[in-house]
């Protein structure tokens, strides 16, 4: 009802006023206790005031009846006051009270005003009802003035309270920037009132706690407002005068020694959300390429730019992996390790030295790059280096692990975030709704993509129709199965074709490296990387050909695609790495041969000089002379290296000719063109979301691969993925074309993540068991004269840790305590994996619970609804009735066709609980009201209301619900 | 344009941040944008909080809102007349209930207003015909439409009462995979 909001707002009202006028109601009983003699109007107003303080202190005597029903009804809505609607209605009186509180010069005027806007709001809400309402509401006026009165009252009240905190900061010489104000005020309106009323009294401690109570409320409003559904002014003022409400009582909080820290607990924290917010606009500050998104978003829908939030996340990724990598291996090795040319591995040979410098050597990372930070073999076995002793090996190989663990770290974490987003899905209950409240995407603001969007909105509803209607039909079962296994073998097929093709290539690269790659041409140097690229490239397309036989929901389509993409880019890789392992051991056994050499070499060198005597000084040889082992971890990080760099070129090389060229093309030639070029066979592109966020992802596992052997990786990610932020949104803002099909990004998001995952662990597992079984080169890299790379972590515990130290850990690595420890945790996600499960089943349990109860309800609210109207019918002929009756007697000459209507009347009467239908139909000449019914309704229903005006309509409903039933 | 430091005082920016979910720099660009649909009624200079509004016609033509089936409703709905004549204030209020960061409550508070369409709190059949003609260009045929609308309710209305109160209406949303990222308007 409307009178109930605006009864409700009254009480807030008081209960700001109780707040406000906490201080001057001690104020006024000293007052009157000690000056009984006061100016008439004065002594009138305050006796209004003191009928409002009785109603909020308990301690004054003679409360009325209306002032307790008044509190009970206050305690109501304090109670609700979580409600938009009531808080609404609240602070809008609130904000009446700070205006009358606050009002330095006089202000009655502005006041009414404020009364007859509020007063003009509520008639707003109660549109309908207000002509019933009217009397509520003439009561509501006389209040409204009574509280204008008040609030002058008030009002000089508080210029007595600026004037006693003045004395008491005279007392106390406390000061808060607020109070200076408060007491200037009060001195400056003092003139008439001020006769002798200043009183030092300090404030009890209820109503102290009671104002801190006051202040903490304003200012968790102010922390909330931002979240209020009331339009901007309100906003605005309700905030203004919030804050002064704080400004203006903070300071009077807090006594003795706890004021001053009290004071000064304020200021920290209005300077920390100062910083706060400053540190918040810094941070969106920060954000790259936040703009560049937000304008794709706004052309292409929110799918495309999932795309480049995720490439974003990527880059964020990999600038840590760069940080690590760069500042903790590749700088301290280039600052504190020994320079280049000081021993061989950080020379070039003698044989290179000639064509070591040539942009074709330098472009396939051979050459002066090969013998550089950039790769595995340049760096030394020194255990520690520089001044300040820092573990080289130890350090790389920290960092190496540190990687790969952050990675997990960091994909899981955004697994299990999403999936929390995204807990609440897979339940159907309201397709329908679903689909009409939220299916359109607020972010288009391009005509294409929202005609798409139509479209694609469109052909949902119509299959949620044919779904619900059940009336699918199946044209050819066989021949679409048959079409599937046909699509499938071909896939298959691709699929067994590319892998044979690039083990075929790493074959025969192997073969030309033997031979020395000087002989052959470019292409069959780079042969592997190509085949590998556009294999990449081509097959897609091949595979998206294929599924037009498959005639699958463009979403199981899209599904299938992305599998077989997956599969495909995922079987390329691990035969390239199974050929790069075969390359591992021809290495290796080269590298026996090597060793044996160089032993050969050295005894014949000290043999050659004759010199028996092995004190005299050693025999300078230049670095770039002595003979060197074939190193196969820089080769595997070189190979690595190639691979993402012709990967990076293929991509961007695709994306100018696939892309730009042909939107070029289509643009201009089309004025010049037999058929239209737009809109028929070529026309432009659409951005392909996730072929392309999957080549970021396995372009990803290629870094977690290869990053351990080429510390660089890192660093070349970095600017790829730099390179492409820019160059893609360029592309699809210039030259493509938005999705025929939209599809929500949501929900794929943990998909990529997943997969993400999977190439995550897939391309550690390699490095791991490089890292693990294959002992390191023996003249190359920070691990060389060491029979397996971890080893490192064993020489440190050894060597720089106290005895103890690394005793206990042989004890804690030994077997005896290892396997017990792993069978823990084996048990240990074995439990937390079958509480998951119950878990799981409990919710589904539940759901289905909330499920039924909603059924419930809904039964409920009927069966109370059709009572409700029930009551109400008879209520309504029973007043009709007396009407009739009244007018029988007053009537004699209407009494004979009356008779039969009151006849028919009493009978329905007495047959009492079953109105027919066209009693329904009455209008109801009396708004006679039970509230029986109504209570027993709202009971049934239950329901939070937070709508302002909601009150307003269940009468109306009340009514509705029979004629709807007739339908 | 507007960046300039005088469009606003210091004041007005804090209490805007206060009061949307907005940085300054946001709260700047949007006075831009505001300007920029009608340069010769919206002044630079906001420090007296002049007493303008510019009417629907214009705002609808924002990038932001001009493909939206919803736009009219949506302006409707944040301006303080109710006829789509929007100040600064209501701009500033849209953009925040509508950016990434405003809550669920807020909203489906605000979506359930746009979706009323005849504003009788309650959101019924006549509304949920215009909600879907408007999201399908109206290419549903008579009856599609009349059982789309007729599941709709069936689903979402717990009273029984065959039409959505904010209640039921808040109750669905809240279970809406999808509500949060497509109720956002970038800005």
């Amino acid at each position: 009802m409307p009178g109930d909001t605006l009864i409700t707002s009254e009480n807030d009202t008081d209960i700001e006023l109780d707040f406000a006028g906490v201080e001057d109601f001690q104020e006024n009983h000293k007052r009157e206790k000690h000056y009984g003699k006061r100016r008439n109007g004065d002594r009138q107003q305050n006796k209004r005031e003191n009928q409002r303080r009785k109603r909020s202190s308990k301690s004054v005597q003679g409360i009325r009846e209306e002032s307790q029903s008044k509190t009970e009804r206050r305690e109501r809505s304090r109670r609700r006051k979580g409600k938009a609607e009531h808080e609404t209605s609240g602070h809008e009186g609130n904000k009446r009270e700070r205006d009358q509180t606050r009002a330095k010069s006089t202000k009655s005027k502005k006041n009414i005003k404020n009364e007859k806007t509020r007063k003009l709001e509520g008639k707003e809400d109660g549109e309908a009802q207000e002509k019933s309402e009217k009397g509520k509401l003439k009561l509501v006026c006389a209040k409204n003035e009574e509280k204008i009165e008040s609030g002058d009252q008030l009002k000089e009240k508080e210029k007595a309270l600026g004037v006693k905190k003045k004395k008491k900061r005279r007392k106390k010489v406390v000061e808060t920037s607020s109070e200076p104000e408060t007491s200037e005020d009060g001195d400056d309106e003092e003139e008439v009132n001020n006769d002798g009323e200043v009183r030092p009294e300090l404030l009890s401690p209820e109503e102290l706690e009671k104002l801190k109570e006051a202040v903490d409320e304003k200012k968790k409003l102010i922390q909330s407002l931002r979240g209020k559904p009331w339009p901007m002014k309100q906003k605005l003022v309700t905030l203004r005068e919030s804050q002064l409400f704080v400004e203006k009582y903070e300071g009077a909080l807090g006594k003795g020694k706890g004021r001053k820290l009290y004071a000064y607990k304020v200021m920290m924290t209005k300077k920390w959300m100062k910083f706060q917010r400053d540190f918040e606009n810094f941070k969106t500050a920060c954000i790259p390429w936040e703009m560049k998104i937000k304008e794709i978003e706004s052309h292409f829908g929110s799918s495309v730019a999932s795309y480049f939030i995720f490439l974003r996340w990527m880059y964020s990724i990999n600038m840590i992996l760069f940080g690590l990598t760069f500042g903790l291996v590749m700088v301290p090795e280039a600052l504190m390790g020994r320079p280049y040319g000081s021993i061989p591995r950080k020379t070039v040979p003698r044989a290179e030295e000639a064509g070591a410098m040539d942009f074709a050597v330098l472009w396939d990372f051979g050459g002066y790059a090969q013998y550089s930070v950039l790769f595995y073999g340049y760096y030394n076995n020194q255990r520690a280096i520089g001044w300040f002793k820092f573990r080289m090996p130890l350090s790389y190989f920290l960092v190496g692990v540190g990687t790969v663990a952050y990675s997990y770290m960091v994909v899981i974490r955004t697994m299990a975030r999403n999936a929390n987003e995204s807990g609440i899905g897979d339940d159907n209950s309201f397709n329908f709704s679903w689909k009409m409240f939220t299916s359109w995407d607020y972010l288009i603001g391009n005509p294409e993509t929202a005609d798409n969007k139509f479209a694609s909105i469109t052909t949902s509803f119509k299959e949620a129709i044919l779904e619900e209607q059940e009336s699918r039909k199946d044209d050819n079962i066989h021949l679409t199965r048959f079409l599937r296994v046909l699509a499938n073998f071909l896939v298959l097929c691709c699929l067994a074709g590319s892998g044979y093709l690039i083990y075929f290539v790493v074959r025969r690269s192997q073969k030309f490296a033997l031979d020395g790659l000087e002989n052959h041409s470019w292409w069959e140097r780079n042969e592997v990387n190509m085949v590998m690229s556009l294999l990449g490239m081509f097959c897609p397309m091949l595979f998206d050909v294929i599924s037009t036989l498959e005639n699958y929901h463009p979403r199981v389509a899209l599904q299938w695609q992305l599998g077989r993409i997956f599969a495909l880019f995922l079987g390329n890789l691990y035969t390239f790495i199974i050929a790069l392992m075969d390359a591992i051991n021809l290495k290796r056994k080269e590298e026996k041969v090597v060793k044996y050499n160089i032993t050969m070499w050295e005894a014949s060198l000290y043999n050659g000089t004759g010199s028996e005597n092995s004190t005299a000084p050693p025999i300078t040889i230049h670095p770039a002379d002595v003979p060197r082992g074939p190193c196969w971890e820089t080769m595997v990080g070189q190979e690595f290296v190639r691979l993402i760099i012709s990967d990076t070129m293929t991509t961007y090389i695709t994306l100018l000719i696939g892309d730009f060229l042909r939107a070029v093309l289509v643009r201009f030639l089309n004025h010049c063109w037999c058929w239209d070029l737009e809109a028929g066979f070529p026309s432009y592109s659409e951005f392909d979301v996730s072929g392309n966020v999957l080549g970021l992802i396995f372009n990803q596992g290629m870094i977690w691969m290869g990053a351990f052997y080429a510390p660089c990786l890192p660093a070349l990610n970095l600017l790829r993925l730099h390179v492409s932020m820019y160059l893609q949104c360029w592309a699809v803002m210039c030259c493509n074309v938005p999705q025929e099909r939209v599809f929500k990004a949501s929900g794929s998001n943990n998909f990529y993540m997943a997969m993400l995952l999977v190439i995550l662990f897939l391309s550690t597992l390699p490095a791991i068991y490089t890292i693990v079984t294959i002992p390191p080169s023996f003249d190359c890299g920070p691990f060389s004269g060491k029979n397996r790379m971890f080893d490192v972590i064993q020489e440190t515990l050894e060597s720089d840790f106290p005895a103890w130290f690394s005793k206990v850990f042989s004890y804690a690595s030994n077997p005896g305590l290892v396997l017990p420890f792993i069978l823990l945790m084996v048990l240990a996600i074995y439990y937390l994996q079958s509480t998951s499960k119950s878990y799981k089943e409990a919710n589904v349990e539940l759901k289905k619970k909330l499920q039924m109860q909603n059924e419930e309800n809904k039964k409920k609210n009927k069966q109370a609804a059709l009572k409700a109207q029930m009551d109400l019918e008879e209520a309504r002929k029973s007043a009709s009735q007396t009407a009739v009756h009244q007018r029988n007697n007053n009537d004699s000459v209407q009494r004979r066709e009356d008779d039969e209507e009151i006849d028919n009347k009493n009978q329905r009467m007495y047959h009492g609980r079953n109105p027919s239908p066209s009693v329904g139909n009455r209008e109801p000449h009396f708004p006679v009201r039970d509230p029986g019914p109504r209570n027993a309704h709202n009971g049934n229903h239950g329901n939070p209301r937070y709508l302002p005006g909601f009150h307003q309509q269940s009468e109306p409903r009340m009514c509705r619900v029979p004629s709807l039933e007739r339908h | 344009m507007g960046n300039k430091q005088t469009t606003f005082t210091e004041e007005q920016l804090e209490a805007y941040q206060d009061c949307t979910y907005f940085t300054r720099k946001e709260i700047l660009s949007l006075h831009g944008r505001y300007r920029e649909l009608a340069p010769h009624l919206v002044p630079l200079d906001y420090t007296n909080n002049p007493d303008i509004k510019v009417p629907m016609a214009l705002i609808v033509t924002m990038p932001e809102l001009k493909e939206n089936p919803f736009r009219d409703r949506i302006v409707e709905t944040f301006s303080e007349d109710g006829q789509g004549n929007m100040s600064f204030n209501d701009f500033v209020d849209m953009f925040s209930a509508l950016c990434e960061t405003a809550p669920r409550e807020l909203k489906t508070i605000y979506a359930f207003k746009i979706y009323d369409f005849n504003r009788d709190n309650f959101i019924c059949k006549e509304d949920l015909q215009k909600t879907l003609n408007k999201l399908t260009k109206g290419e549903l045929t008579p009856e599609e439409v009349t059982l789309v609308c007729d599941k709709a309710i069936e689903e979402a209305d717990l009273d029984a009462d065959n039409k959505l109160s904010f209640s039921d209406f808040e109750n669905m949303i809240s279970k809406a995979p999808d509500f949060l990222s497509n109720f956002h308007v970038r800005i």
